[in-house]
Protein backbone atom coordinates (compact mmCIF):
# COMPACT_ATOMS: atom_id res chain seq x y z
CA UNK A 1 0.00 0.00 0.00
CA UNK A 2 1.26 3.32 -0.41
CA UNK A 3 0.83 6.27 1.27
CA UNK A 4 -2.37 7.49 -0.94
CA UNK A 5 -3.67 4.69 0.25
CA UNK A 6 -3.06 4.73 4.02
CA UNK A 7 -4.09 8.03 4.00
CA UNK A 8 -7.78 7.48 2.10
CA UNK A 9 -8.59 4.72 4.65
CA UNK A 10 -7.75 6.71 7.56
CA UNK A 11 -9.43 9.86 5.87
CA UNK A 12 -12.19 7.24 5.64
CA UNK A 13 -12.83 6.00 8.62
CA UNK A 14 -12.38 9.39 10.20
CA UNK A 15 -15.35 10.28 8.25
CA UNK A 16 -17.57 7.29 9.70
CA UNK A 17 -16.40 8.11 13.10
CA UNK A 18 -17.82 11.27 13.06
CA UNK A 19 -20.91 10.04 11.57
CA UNK A 20 -21.00 7.20 14.39
CA UNK A 21 -20.65 10.43 16.98
CA UNK A 22 -22.92 12.57 15.08
CA UNK A 23 -25.66 10.46 14.87
CA UNK A 24 -25.60 9.02 18.85
CA UNK A 25 -24.73 5.64 17.18
CA UNK A 26 -22.71 5.34 19.74
CA UNK A 27 -24.43 5.53 22.69
CA UNK A 28 -25.57 3.18 25.19
CA UNK A 29 -28.58 5.01 25.58
CA UNK A 30 -29.66 4.81 22.06
CA UNK A 31 -28.66 0.76 21.70
CA UNK A 32 -31.18 0.49 24.80
CA UNK A 33 -33.67 2.49 22.98
CA UNK A 34 -33.18 0.47 19.78
CA UNK A 35 -33.85 -3.14 21.38
CA UNK A 36 -36.90 -1.38 23.28
CA UNK A 37 -38.66 -0.31 20.42
CA UNK A 38 -38.77 3.36 21.92
CA UNK A 39 -37.45 4.94 18.63
CA UNK A 40 -37.06 5.19 15.59
CA UNK A 41 -33.96 6.65 15.53
CA UNK A 42 -31.57 3.70 15.18
CA UNK A 43 -34.05 1.32 12.91
CA UNK A 44 -33.88 4.56 10.38
CA UNK A 45 -29.76 4.68 10.13
CA UNK A 46 -29.81 1.48 9.96
CA UNK A 47 -32.50 0.86 7.02
CA UNK A 48 -31.61 3.73 5.20
CA UNK A 49 -27.06 3.14 5.48
CA UNK A 50 -28.56 -0.94 4.35
CA UNK A 51 -31.18 0.78 1.42
CA UNK A 52 -27.96 3.06 -0.16
CA UNK A 53 -25.70 0.31 0.33
CA UNK A 54 -27.38 -1.88 -1.78
CA UNK A 55 -28.56 0.51 -4.41
CA UNK A 56 -24.73 0.89 -4.69
CA UNK A 57 -23.70 -2.70 -5.18
CA UNK A 58 -26.59 -2.55 -7.84
CA UNK A 59 -24.81 0.00 -9.82
CA UNK A 60 -21.14 -1.30 -9.01
CA UNK A 61 -22.82 -4.55 -10.80
CA UNK A 62 -24.63 -2.93 -13.46
CA UNK A 63 -22.15 -1.01 -14.99
CA UNK A 64 -19.47 -3.32 -13.98
CA UNK A 65 -17.20 -0.49 -12.85
CA UNK A 66 -13.55 -0.29 -11.26
CA UNK A 67 -11.68 0.58 -8.27
CA UNK A 68 -9.89 4.09 -8.45
CA UNK A 69 -6.99 2.15 -9.84
CA UNK A 70 -9.11 0.21 -12.21
CA UNK A 71 -9.43 -2.99 -11.33
CA UNK A 72 -12.86 -4.39 -11.45
CA UNK A 73 -14.49 -4.42 -8.23
CA UNK A 74 -15.11 -8.00 -6.56
CA UNK A 75 -17.92 -8.23 -4.24
CA UNK A 76 -17.31 -11.37 -2.17
CA UNK A 77 -20.24 -13.34 -1.50
CA UNK A 78 -20.99 -14.56 2.64
CA UNK A 79 -20.62 -18.83 3.04
CA UNK A 80 -24.26 -19.37 3.31
CA UNK A 81 -23.51 -23.01 3.25
CA UNK A 82 -23.23 -22.38 6.75
CA UNK A 83 -25.88 -21.48 8.94
CA UNK A 84 -25.36 -22.75 12.48
CA UNK A 85 -22.43 -19.90 13.18
CA UNK A 86 -24.28 -16.97 11.71
CA UNK A 87 -27.33 -17.70 14.70
CA UNK A 88 -25.17 -18.39 17.51
CA UNK A 89 -22.54 -16.27 16.88
CA UNK A 90 -25.06 -13.91 16.22
CA UNK A 91 -26.96 -14.53 19.87
CA UNK A 92 -23.52 -14.34 21.41
CA UNK A 93 -23.15 -10.44 19.63
CA UNK A 94 -26.89 -9.07 20.27
CA UNK A 95 -26.20 -10.35 23.91
CA UNK A 96 -23.05 -8.40 24.17
CA UNK A 97 -23.85 -5.39 21.97
CA UNK A 98 -26.83 -4.88 24.52
CA UNK A 99 -24.74 -5.28 27.34
CA UNK A 100 -22.17 -3.18 26.27
CA UNK A 101 -24.31 -0.64 24.04
CA UNK A 102 -21.54 -0.61 21.73
CA UNK A 103 -20.74 -2.55 18.62
CA UNK A 104 -16.93 -2.55 17.15
CA UNK A 105 -17.05 0.88 15.57
CA UNK A 106 -18.59 2.50 18.37
CA UNK A 107 -15.79 1.09 20.71
CA UNK A 108 -13.31 2.83 19.01
CA UNK A 109 -15.19 6.14 18.77
CA UNK A 110 -15.95 6.13 21.93
CA UNK A 111 -12.29 6.01 22.66
CA UNK A 112 -11.14 8.55 20.76
CA UNK A 113 -13.90 11.49 22.57
CA UNK A 114 -11.66 10.53 25.28
CA UNK A 115 -13.48 7.87 27.15
CA UNK A 116 -10.63 6.25 28.33
CA UNK A 117 -12.28 2.70 29.93
CA UNK A 118 -13.28 1.71 26.09
CA UNK A 119 -9.98 0.56 26.19
CA UNK A 120 -11.38 -2.75 28.30
CA UNK A 121 -14.25 -3.35 25.80
CA UNK A 122 -11.50 -3.22 22.97
CA UNK A 123 -9.14 -5.72 25.10
CA UNK A 124 -12.08 -8.00 25.97
CA UNK A 125 -13.64 -7.93 22.42
CA UNK A 126 -9.34 -8.80 21.53
CA UNK A 127 -9.97 -11.69 23.59
CA UNK A 128 -13.36 -12.83 22.90
CA UNK A 129 -11.66 -12.84 19.43
CA UNK A 130 -8.57 -15.20 20.61
CA UNK A 131 -10.96 -16.99 22.25
CA UNK A 132 -13.11 -17.78 18.82
CA UNK A 133 -9.83 -18.55 17.54
CA UNK A 134 -9.04 -21.27 19.95
CA UNK A 135 -12.50 -23.15 20.02
CA UNK A 136 -13.27 -22.71 16.42
CA UNK A 137 -12.96 -26.28 15.82
CA UNK A 138 -14.91 -27.50 18.87
CA UNK A 139 -17.76 -24.79 17.87
CA UNK A 140 -20.71 -26.17 15.22
CA UNK A 141 -20.79 -23.65 12.12
CA UNK B 1 -22.83 25.36 8.44
CA UNK B 2 -20.56 25.17 11.46
CA UNK B 3 -24.00 24.56 13.82
CA UNK B 4 -24.59 21.67 11.42
CA UNK B 5 -20.95 20.03 12.57
CA UNK B 6 -21.98 20.69 16.59
CA UNK B 7 -25.34 19.21 16.35
CA UNK B 8 -27.23 15.44 16.27
CA UNK B 9 -28.01 14.15 12.53
CA UNK B 10 -31.09 13.23 11.98
CA UNK B 11 -31.47 9.36 11.29
CA UNK B 12 -31.78 10.26 7.72
CA UNK B 13 -28.92 12.30 7.28
CA UNK B 14 -26.46 9.68 8.90
CA UNK B 15 -28.11 6.32 7.38
CA UNK B 16 -27.21 7.14 3.95
CA UNK B 17 -23.66 8.65 4.95
CA UNK B 18 -22.91 5.51 6.47
CA UNK B 19 -24.15 3.61 3.33
CA UNK B 20 -21.79 4.98 1.19
CA UNK B 21 -19.13 3.81 3.19
CA UNK B 22 -19.92 0.29 0.78
CA UNK B 23 -19.07 1.53 -2.13
CA UNK B 24 -16.36 4.13 -1.03
CA UNK B 25 -14.28 1.31 0.34
CA UNK B 26 -14.84 -0.57 -3.06
CA UNK B 27 -13.70 2.30 -5.01
CA UNK B 28 -10.84 2.74 -2.75
CA UNK B 29 -9.19 -0.10 -3.20
CA UNK B 30 -11.51 -3.24 -3.41
CA UNK B 31 -12.14 -3.42 0.06
CA UNK B 32 -15.44 -4.89 1.97
CA UNK B 33 -16.99 -2.43 4.71
CA UNK B 34 -16.13 -3.93 8.18
CA UNK B 35 -14.57 -3.39 11.55
CA UNK B 36 -14.33 -6.48 13.73
CA UNK B 37 -11.80 -7.97 11.37
CA UNK B 38 -9.50 -5.65 13.22
CA UNK B 39 -9.64 -8.00 16.74
CA UNK B 40 -8.71 -11.20 14.21
CA UNK B 41 -5.79 -8.91 13.04
CA UNK B 42 -4.71 -7.98 16.07
CA UNK B 43 -4.99 -11.61 17.82
CA UNK B 44 -3.04 -12.63 14.11
CA UNK B 45 0.14 -9.75 15.02
CA UNK B 46 0.74 -11.50 18.32
CA UNK B 47 -0.49 -14.84 18.40
CA UNK B 48 2.04 -16.50 21.17
CA UNK B 49 0.57 -19.80 20.81
CA UNK B 50 0.54 -20.16 16.80
CA UNK B 51 -3.09 -20.90 16.19
CA UNK B 52 -4.38 -22.08 13.04
CA UNK B 53 -7.27 -19.03 13.18
CA UNK B 54 -4.28 -16.90 12.98
CA UNK B 55 -2.08 -18.41 10.97
CA UNK B 56 -2.26 -15.21 7.85
CA UNK B 57 -0.51 -12.11 7.00
CA UNK B 58 -1.83 -9.98 9.10
CA UNK B 59 -0.53 -7.34 7.20
CA UNK B 60 -3.21 -7.95 4.75
CA UNK B 61 -5.20 -5.90 7.15
CA UNK B 62 -3.43 -2.80 7.43
CA UNK B 63 -5.53 -0.97 5.69
CA UNK B 64 -8.67 -2.08 8.05
CA UNK B 65 -6.34 -1.21 10.99
CA UNK B 66 -5.83 2.10 9.53
CA UNK B 67 -9.91 2.67 8.90
CA UNK B 68 -10.20 1.56 12.56
CA UNK B 69 -7.60 4.29 13.24
CA UNK B 70 -9.22 7.05 11.39
CA UNK B 71 -12.74 5.80 13.39
CA UNK B 72 -11.00 7.11 16.65
CA UNK B 73 -10.14 10.30 15.08
CA UNK B 74 -13.37 10.59 14.31
CA UNK B 75 -14.73 10.28 17.72
CA UNK B 76 -12.12 12.45 18.95
CA UNK B 77 -13.29 15.22 16.48
CA UNK B 78 -17.23 14.38 17.13
CA UNK B 79 -17.11 14.01 20.33
CA UNK B 80 -14.42 16.04 21.41
CA UNK B 81 -14.10 19.29 19.16
CA UNK B 82 -17.46 18.76 17.51
CA UNK B 83 -19.09 17.99 20.94
CA UNK B 84 -22.95 18.59 21.24
CA UNK B 85 -23.50 19.84 25.04
CA UNK B 86 -27.26 18.85 25.02
CA UNK B 87 -28.19 15.06 26.48
CA UNK B 88 -29.58 12.57 23.92
CA UNK B 89 -33.21 13.33 22.75
CA UNK B 90 -34.42 10.08 24.12
CA UNK B 91 -37.72 8.53 24.25
CA UNK B 92 -39.44 9.17 27.36
CA UNK B 93 -40.23 5.29 28.06
CA UNK B 94 -36.26 4.09 27.41
CA UNK B 95 -35.54 7.18 30.19
CA UNK B 96 -38.43 5.73 32.97
CA UNK B 97 -37.05 2.31 32.18
CA UNK B 98 -33.67 2.53 32.81
CA UNK B 99 -34.35 4.56 36.02
CA UNK B 100 -36.14 1.63 37.28
CA UNK B 101 -32.76 -0.25 36.36
CA UNK B 102 -31.36 2.73 38.50
CA UNK B 103 -29.63 4.41 35.28
CA UNK B 104 -29.53 7.70 36.87
CA UNK B 105 -27.09 10.19 34.61
CA UNK B 106 -28.32 10.41 31.25
CA UNK B 107 -26.34 13.71 30.22
CA UNK B 108 -23.43 11.80 28.08
CA UNK B 109 -23.47 9.03 25.18
CA UNK B 110 -22.87 6.21 27.92
CA UNK B 111 -23.97 6.02 32.07
CA UNK B 112 -21.43 7.66 33.44
CA UNK B 113 -21.69 5.42 36.71
CA UNK B 114 -21.15 2.47 34.70
CA UNK B 115 -18.14 3.82 32.16
CA UNK B 116 -15.21 4.85 34.65
CA UNK B 117 -12.43 3.39 35.78
CA UNK B 118 -13.89 2.94 39.60
CA UNK B 119 -16.73 0.70 38.25
CA UNK B 120 -14.42 -1.84 37.27
CA UNK B 121 -14.32 -2.57 41.10
CA UNK B 122 -17.64 -3.80 41.16
CA UNK B 123 -19.47 -7.02 39.46
CA UNK B 124 -21.90 -4.70 37.38
CA UNK B 125 -19.07 -3.14 35.50
CA UNK B 126 -17.20 -5.97 35.24
CA UNK B 127 -20.11 -7.31 33.57
CA UNK B 128 -21.14 -4.40 31.12
CA UNK B 129 -17.47 -3.54 30.38
CA UNK B 130 -15.22 -6.48 29.72
CA UNK B 131 -18.06 -9.45 29.60
CA UNK B 132 -19.73 -7.28 27.45
CA UNK B 133 -16.51 -6.59 25.38
CA UNK B 134 -15.63 -10.37 24.88
CA UNK B 135 -19.13 -11.19 23.98
CA UNK B 136 -19.00 -8.89 21.08
CA UNK B 137 -15.50 -9.64 20.10
CA UNK B 138 -16.21 -13.50 20.04
CA UNK B 139 -19.88 -13.34 18.68
CA UNK B 140 -18.66 -11.07 15.96
CA UNK B 141 -16.05 -13.71 14.88
CA UNK B 142 -18.16 -17.00 15.17
CA UNK B 143 -20.76 -15.06 12.95
CA UNK B 144 -18.30 -13.83 10.59
CA UNK B 145 -19.17 -9.95 11.24
CA UNK B 146 -20.09 -7.27 13.58
CA UNK B 147 -23.16 -4.82 11.92
CA UNK B 148 -21.07 -3.03 9.63
CA UNK B 149 -19.83 -6.38 8.21
CA UNK B 150 -22.83 -8.22 8.19
CA UNK B 151 -26.27 -5.88 8.85
CA UNK B 152 -24.65 -3.05 6.35
CA UNK B 153 -22.50 -4.63 4.16
CA UNK B 154 -23.90 -7.88 3.82
CA UNK B 155 -27.60 -7.02 3.93
CA UNK B 156 -26.53 -4.72 0.86
CA UNK B 157 -25.60 -7.48 -0.85
CA UNK B 158 -28.73 -9.80 -0.56
CA UNK B 159 -26.73 -12.11 1.59
CA UNK B 160 -29.05 -15.22 3.25
CA UNK B 161 -26.02 -15.54 5.94
CA UNK B 162 -25.83 -11.49 6.98
CA UNK B 163 -29.64 -11.59 7.38
CA UNK B 164 -29.25 -14.93 9.60
CA UNK B 165 -26.66 -13.00 11.83
CA UNK B 166 -28.62 -9.72 12.12
CA UNK B 167 -31.74 -12.21 13.25
CA UNK B 168 -28.92 -13.44 15.50
CA UNK B 169 -28.24 -9.85 17.12
CA UNK B 170 -31.51 -9.10 17.75
CA UNK B 171 -32.31 -12.70 19.31
CA UNK B 172 -29.11 -11.85 21.60
CA UNK B 173 -30.15 -8.16 21.96
CA UNK B 174 -33.93 -8.73 22.94
CA UNK B 175 -32.64 -11.95 25.67
CA UNK B 176 -30.21 -9.73 27.28
CA UNK B 177 -32.87 -6.23 27.45
CA UNK B 178 -35.15 -8.21 28.66
CA UNK B 179 -34.00 -10.54 31.03
CA UNK B 180 -30.36 -10.64 31.84
CA UNK B 181 -29.65 -6.80 31.86
CA UNK B 182 -32.74 -6.18 34.96
CA UNK B 183 -30.55 -9.50 36.94
CA UNK B 184 -27.13 -7.43 36.09
CA UNK B 185 -27.65 -3.68 36.57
Amino acid sequence: MKFTDYLLYLLSGTFFGFVLMKSEVVSWFRIQEMFRFDAFHMYGIIGTAILVGMISIQLIKKFNTTDRKGNPVVIAPKDSSQTKRYILGGTVFGLGWALLGACPGPMFALLGSGLTIMIVPILAATLGTYFYGVMQQKLPH
Amino acid sequence: MLDFLYQPWPWYVAGPIIGLMVPLLFYIGNKPFGISSNFRHICAACDPAGIEFFKYDWKSGTWNLVLGAGVLIGGFLGGMIFANPEPINLASSTISDLRALGISDFSGFVPSDLFNWEALGSGTGIMVLAVGGFLVGFGARYAGGCTSGHAISGLSNLQLASLIAVIGFFIGGLLMTYVLLPLIL
